[in-house]
């Protein structure tokens, strides 16, 4: 373990010291704490919202997150704490919503998370914190730690009792960032909060990254994006939209400028091509730009906007993860009758949260598993009218761990549709690594980082996020950002 | 920011604007457009940019209203401002001293083949700038093309002005005039093509700036994903300029015509709305 994370983690295991919480720990035997059933997360009806864009999931009521703040053990040594990127204090945020401090617990969670509003509703919880719960461990049901830190920002937010931190004295350094995503906002969060001054370039005409144009709003209400983003806003940070780094100027032109730092968070924009026949057909999308015409454009509310967004009726969504899930559960949305998931492996092996694939099913989605496009047939006008496919079995495992898919000889059969949408993942984003001279890249186009510091190869330059791991998480890029912070701060502070 | 500085028609259905736009201003280079957005629903439309003034700051488009997006920029007014405006976007047009060079305009064409007419002969190429349009009053921005032309020659399908009829006999003359080492095409992708396949039998190099669908404009997305030489190139990274002989034609013209209802409803719900 890093020392700085051992630090972190001994602080908050001396917080579970304080007597309140000793106190509260004795209130219900542990025994008991177990027998308590998780809360299920209040959700509308598969009928109704697979006909709308609104959320999803309702939220917890006080008197529910209370009760599955109960759940939590409060342990000596939290597990879950170390699953969590950013090392968010869990047990104590939890235990403050146990007895209703619902605006401390917020804050609490706002020491590390600048965007719990954001990763309580996106983090693939069951992989991260919830994995390393003892709860989970001794009875295979989580504390529900996702929905309680969602919770408690919205609580926050709702309240109208965000504030503000104090901002240290201007320290007369200057951080140019790159891109407004998560890893971007939450680097600029950071750095403001440490006194330097801080602009943020963002190549679109709204910040917010893949929060605004690639999750749907039924799981990521985008007000809430905007709100995070107004926050900062508020502690100073200053936000320059429809500026792309490497056109509008380049890195080098903005430290002529007078940036003294620099922090690349531009993401994992560049769509994969499947590379088979027919993919240039009408009806065949990206699955970045199906996303961007639907949540950045607001295509589903068109004509009152002018972007236009296809109402397909048989829709197939090529991919398993989160991208595709999005992509397969707004095509229902947009009026299909019948869309699908075609996965080139099983169910077990996909990657996207097991909530989406748990909701994507309630709301009739057809999953084809074990299968891959093979070509893609179209009508005399050009447009997708077919989609040909074969059948896959699993050897032996990959270099990911998981078993190769093979294709079956002699297995291939059509499947008709009016819409694909090609969801088969991204790599990040080439436009600055090829407009700044001297940036060591990888050989999937990712930037090079010291992952100690998130430092390039060239100094004063940071990066973080989807930009160096290829396809990652909202919280891995905001972990990232949090390390490129401490070092850019040390760095900053020791030139003269 | 983005306000519009000046704006006029410059012939029926053709404006241009002068957009305070700094930053774009003090890069851009000939070959380049912008995105821009009209207001917060609007679409986001590539323009060419076919002048600035880096002092000043501005930036000059000449667009021609052909559906919601353009009609909507139409409508502004001097002083209004623009919802966005990013750029400058695409790779530059290759500017070298080829000889000479055949710079063809039509339609909003005229004017975006200006900068290049300009560098080009900066560069020291003989450039002979051909307009062409159905009948003369269509014609435009002839006194700033003479001043970067060596030659500058109009062409009418109606023949009220300079050369009559068809672009295609009017390259054939001018190839077969004097010895051409490359050609640039700006305008509608059917002129593109037109002046593309002209030329193909010569084995003269002719550029074309391709102007398919776009969204974000800096390779995010791919509905600007076009077919060149067998392999697939997003136009607003790689292009928009590309070699017109290597271009799918077909599935570009099929590719663009992709939203031909919806921009249909989109056009008849602005008229509800201008009216109500
Ligand atoms: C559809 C979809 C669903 C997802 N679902 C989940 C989920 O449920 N849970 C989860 O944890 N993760 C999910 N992810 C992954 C997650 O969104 C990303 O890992 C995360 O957003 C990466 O953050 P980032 O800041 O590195 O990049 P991004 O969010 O991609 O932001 C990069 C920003 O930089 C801007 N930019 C790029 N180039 C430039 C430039 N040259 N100049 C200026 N600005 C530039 C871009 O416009 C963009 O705004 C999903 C991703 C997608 C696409
Ligand atoms: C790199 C690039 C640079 C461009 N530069 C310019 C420019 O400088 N000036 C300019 O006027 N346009 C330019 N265009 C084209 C311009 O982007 C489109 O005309 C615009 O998006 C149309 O939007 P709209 O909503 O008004 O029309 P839509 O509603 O999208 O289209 C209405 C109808 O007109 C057709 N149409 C659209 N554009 C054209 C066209 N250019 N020629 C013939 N038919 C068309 C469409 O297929 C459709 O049938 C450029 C395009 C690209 C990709
Ligand atoms: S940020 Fe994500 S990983 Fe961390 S506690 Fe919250 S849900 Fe868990
Ligand atoms: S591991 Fe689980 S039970 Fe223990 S403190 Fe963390 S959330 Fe609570
Ligand atoms: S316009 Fe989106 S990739 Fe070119």
């Amino acid at each position: 373990m890093e020392e700085k994370n051992r630090a972190e983690l001994d602080r908050i295991k001396l917080a579970a010291q304080e007597d309140w919480r000793k106190e509260l720990k004795k209130k219900i035997p542990t025994k008991e704490r177990m027998k308590i059933e998780r809360i299920k997360m209040p959700e509308r009806e598969p009928e109704e919202r697979n006909q709308d864009f609104f959320e999803v999931n309702l939220g917890l009521s006080e008197e529910q997150a209370m009760e599955e703040a109960r759940r939590c053990l409060d342990c000596p040594n939290p597990q879950c704490v170390l699953g969590c990127p950013v090392l968010i204090d869990i047990p104590s945020f939890i235990k403050l919503i146990e007895i209703g401090k619902f605006r401390e617990a917020a804050k609490k969670i706002k020491e590390t998370n600048s965007l719990p509003a954001v990763c309580g509703r996106v983090c693939p919880q069951e992989l991260q914190c919830e994995a390393q719960c003892t709860v989970f461990k001794a009875t295979g049901v989580s504390v529900a730690i996702g929905n309680l830190e969602r919770f408690a920002s919205d609580w926050e937010r709702k309240s109208g009792l965000v504030e503000i931190p104090s901002i240290p004295p201007p320290t007369g350094k200057k951080v140019a960032v790159i891109g407004a995503g998560p890893a971007g906002l939450t680097l600029a969060g950071e750095m403001v909060k440490m006194g330097h001054q801080v602009t943020i370039f963002e190549a679109l005409h709204y910040p917010g990254g893949v929060l605004v144009y690639g999750i749907p709003e039924f799981r990521l209400p985008k007000a809430i994006v905007y709100e995070e983003v107004d926050y900062l806003k508020r502690m100073g940070v200053e936000i320059i939209t429809n500026f792309i780094v490497g056109k509008t100027a380049t890195i080098d032109d903005l430290r002529k400028d007078g940036y003294d730092a620099f922090f690349i968070g531009s993401g994992a924009g560049l769509p994969m091509f499947m590379e088979v026949e027919g993919e240039n057909l009408n009806g065949v999308y990206s699955a970045n730009e199906y996303l961007t015409r639907i949540n950045l454009m607001r295509g589903y509310d068109f004509p009152r906007y002018d972007t236009p967004v296809p109402r397909a009726k048989r829709v197939a969504v090529i991919g398993g993860g989160n991208v595709a899930m999005d992509c397969v559960r707004s095509a229902k949305r947009l009026g299909a009758d019948w869309a699908c998931i075609i996965y080139r492996r099983s169910k077990k092996e996909m990657p996207a949260r097991i909530e989406e694939i748990k909701h994507a099913e309630e709301e009739g989605i057809e999953f084809i598993f074990l299968t891959a496009p093979v070509r893609l047939i179209g009508d005399e006008k050009g447009w997708v009218k077919e989609i040909e496919c074969i059948k896959m079995e699993l050897g032996e495992p990959d270099s990911s761990g998981r078993r190769r898919p093979i294709p079956v000889k002699g297995s291939e059969f059509r499947i008709s549709v009016d819409l694909v949408v090609n969801a088969i993942g991204q790599r990040p984003n080439p436009l600055i690594p090829l407009t700044t001279q001297g940036l060591e890249i990888g050989k999937w186009g990712e930037i090079k980082v010291d992952w100690k510091t998130m430092a390039t190869s060239l100094p004063g330059v940071y990066a973080g996020g989807d930009i160096v791991r290829g396809g990652a998480t909202v919280i891995l890029a905001m972990g990232d950002a949090r390390v490129a912070a401490r070092a850019m701060n040390d760095y900053l502070m020791n030139q003269s | 920011m983005y306000k519009i500085i000046e704006k006029r028609m410059v012939v029926p259905n053709i404006h241009s604007m002068k957009i305070s736009a700094p930053a774009v201003a003090k890069k851009c280079l000939p070959g380049q457009f912008v995105i821009v957005m009209v207001d917060e629903r609007g679409e986001r439309i590539p323009l060419s940019i076919a002048d600035w003034n880096r002092e000043e700051g501005l930036i000059t488009i000449v667009f021609m209203e052909v559906g919601s997006s353009t009609r909507k920029l139409a409508k502004l007014k001097e002083g209004d401002e623009l919802f966005a405006l990013a750029g400058p976007l695409g790779s530059p047009s290759e500017i070298s001293r080829w000889g000479t060079v055949l710079c063809i305009g039509g339609c909003y064409g005229i004017g975006t083949i200006y900068p290049i007419s300009r560098a080009l002969k900066e560069e020291g190429n003989k450039v002979i700038t051909l307009l062409e349009a159905r009948s003369s009053f269509l014609l435009y921005w002839q006194d700033k093309l003479k001043l970067v032309s060596d030659e500058l020659l109009l062409l009418t399908r109606d023949g009220t002005v300079g050369l009559k009829g068809h672009v295609t006999t009017a390259i054939k003359e001018i190839i077969e005039r004097e010895k051409i080492d490359r050609v640039m095409v700006n305008g509608c992708t059917f002129l593109l093509m037109v002046a593309s396949e002209t030329t193909r039998p010569f084995g003269i190099k002719t550029v074309v700036s391709l102007n398919p669908i776009m969204i974000d404009g800096t390779g995010m997305c791919g509905v600007c994903r076009v077919s060149i030489a067998g392999k697939t190139k997003f136009a607003c990274v790689d292009g928009p300029d590309f070699d017109g002989h290597e271009v799918d034609w077909e599935t570009l013209l099929m590719r663009r015509s992709a939203y031909l209802k919806e921009e249909l409803e989109s056009l008849r719900f602005l008229q509800c709305e201008e009216i109500f």
